[in-house]
């Protein structure tokens, strides 16, 4: 294990410093909370004259993702970080830049999309455009988020890959908690994550054309190609994590990570920084004798099934926590694994818990009442009742 | 194979031939047009010529590329253009 240098500091200053050490060369952003930390700290390092790089302050979201779009065509490094409605505005433009193929990084800062207006921390913005053909990675901690960060460009940037990449932090819960974090050296990211220099680039000296038609006759090839990039993501994600792990010394496996889950008879999933909660959870249970694991979640695009089956097996019941729902239907992550589940061997029984929404804090003490509920499905072999809003008030 | 995300040589787009997705056909009146250029200047395609006919100067339509949008019949300040209905021979 290498010697970490630890500072304490936000998680949105954690994030920039880890991208700073990337040299992104263009970086186009617009404010909103609670993502504006992220790319305010940035905006210091380059008037400090600490980060060379285009800081570009643009009137709006839609405009902020299309300068992004713009600079990669040119062939250079980008970053942009958003929120909520910020994210929805880029909408339109977030499906250029994973049809164009290009490697975008950019942080999302989880935040709840209104009405009612709420500035607090769910998952309904970055679920929301999970169709859109960018990578999603989901953080569990200040550290997590800011080696993600670093990580991305080259799971971005691959050859194979060549997609954009949306980093998922929980907006306060982590972008506002000071933690001690260790951050790599522009060295040591240096030795990482070699330059990026795409075949295809906008250039004038040997002039392409970009954004080209896709008649029928060609369209549907090239959404089979983003298809195939992001099952080769599934390859090449392990792979870097693998070596970013040797090299900076933290380790980080798979596209998920199990805990506890051996011989677990119930199991919950979910993703994101509620993870530290569920795992004192069940290091409590564990403790009173209750046979329970936690899966968490760190790769949604590409979804990892095949790793979730294989954790799965041998459970009786699966509780899934989303943050976020797909009004008149269910959570992101539980619809997901139901789709994966399906036609794989095994048939646990499901249910959803969805929680957390608009900020509501996930006590322990909820989690427990989540576990119980889990169990119990267990116990009786039916659900009763598959979709449960965790801690809604009486009428 | 399709290339990859759609990136293709610059001036590709004239490979295209829109004429196909014509209804109505431009058709020039050599006498009376006045070789203004308004239809050159309005065309969204960018695809009028300018020929010679009888040692005057008169502009038509590249029908490749002309979708048949009838601006040109429109603007025309002597009417010399009119809109006929594309019919197979």
């Amino acid at each position: 294990m290498k010697r970490e240098n630890r500072e304490v500091m936000e998680g949105s200053h954690a994030v920039a410093h880890a991208v700073k050490n990337c040299s992104p060369d263009v970086i186009a952003a617009y404010p909103i909370t609670p993502q504006t930390h992220i790319v305010e700290k940035l905006s210091q390092f380059v008037a400090d004259g600490e980060l060379k790089s285009e800081y570009l302050k643009v009137e709006s979201e839609f405009s902020a993702m299309s300068a992004c779009v713009g600079a990669s065509a040119t062939g250079t490094r980008t970053f942009t970080a958003t929120s909520s409605q910020g994210l929805i505005l880029m909408d339109e433009v977030l499906y250029n830049a994973s049809g164009l193929r290009l490697p975008i990084v950019m942080v999302v800062a989880n935040r709840a999309v209104g009405a009612p207006i709420n500035i607090w921390n769910d998952h309904s913005d970055s679920m929301g455009v999970r169709d859109s053909g960018w990578i999603q990675l989901y953080a569990e901690s200040n550290q997590e988020v800011l080696d993600m960060a670093i990580q991305s460009y080259k799971i971005a940037e691959n050859d194979d890959v060549r997609l954009p990449a949306m980093v998922c932090m929980d907006g306060f819960i982590l972008t506002h908690t000071y933690e001690p974090v260790s951050i790599p050296t522009k060295e040591e990211v240096s030795d990482f994550l070699p330059e990026f220099d795409p075949e295809h680039k906008l250039d004038p000296e040997d002039p392409k054309s970009f954004g080209t038609v896709g008649f029928p006759g060609d369209f549907m090839e090239f959404k089979y190609q983003q298809h195939e990039a992001m099952q080769n993501a599934k390859e090449v994600i392990p792979e870097v994590f693998k070596e970013y792990s040797e090299k900076m010394g933290r380790e980080y496996n798979g596209l998920i990570e199990e805990y506890k889950t051996e011989d677990a008879d119930v199991i919950l999933i979910s993703l994101g920084s509620v993870i530290g909660t569920l795992k004192d959870t069940v290091d409590d249970l564990r403790n009173e004798g209750e046979k329970v694991g936690l899966i968490k979640v760190r790769v949604f695009r590409p979804f990892p099934e095949k790793q979730l089956i294989d954790a799965i097996e041998g459970a009786r019941a699966v509780g899934v926590l989303d943050k976020n729902i797909s009004l008149g239907n269910k959570g992101a992550l539980y619809s997901e694994l139901l789709d994966s589940l399906y036609n794989s061997d095994i048939t646990p029984l499901t249910i959803n818990f969805i929680a957390g929404l608009g900020g509501r804090d996930i006590p322990e003490s909820s989690a427990k009442k989540m576990y119980e509920k889990t169990k119990d499905v267990a116990e009786r072999g039916y659900v009763e009742d598959e979709i449960k809003f965790v801690d809604l008030k009486e009428a | 194979m399709v290339n990859f995300a759609g990136i293709a040589e610059p001036g590709s787009t004239k490979n295209y031939k829109t004429g196909t997705w014509r209804t109505y056909r431009p058709v020039v009146d050599f006498d009376k047009c006045i070789g203004c250029a308004k239809c050159w200047e309005y065309c969204p395609e960018g695809c009028i010529i300018e020929l010679e006919v009888d040692g005057k100067e008169v502009y038509e339509t590249d029908l490749d590329y002309c979708k048949g949008c009838g601006i040109c019949s429109e603007e025309c300040p002597v009417g010399a253009i009119e809109m006929e209905l594309e019919e197979e021979d």
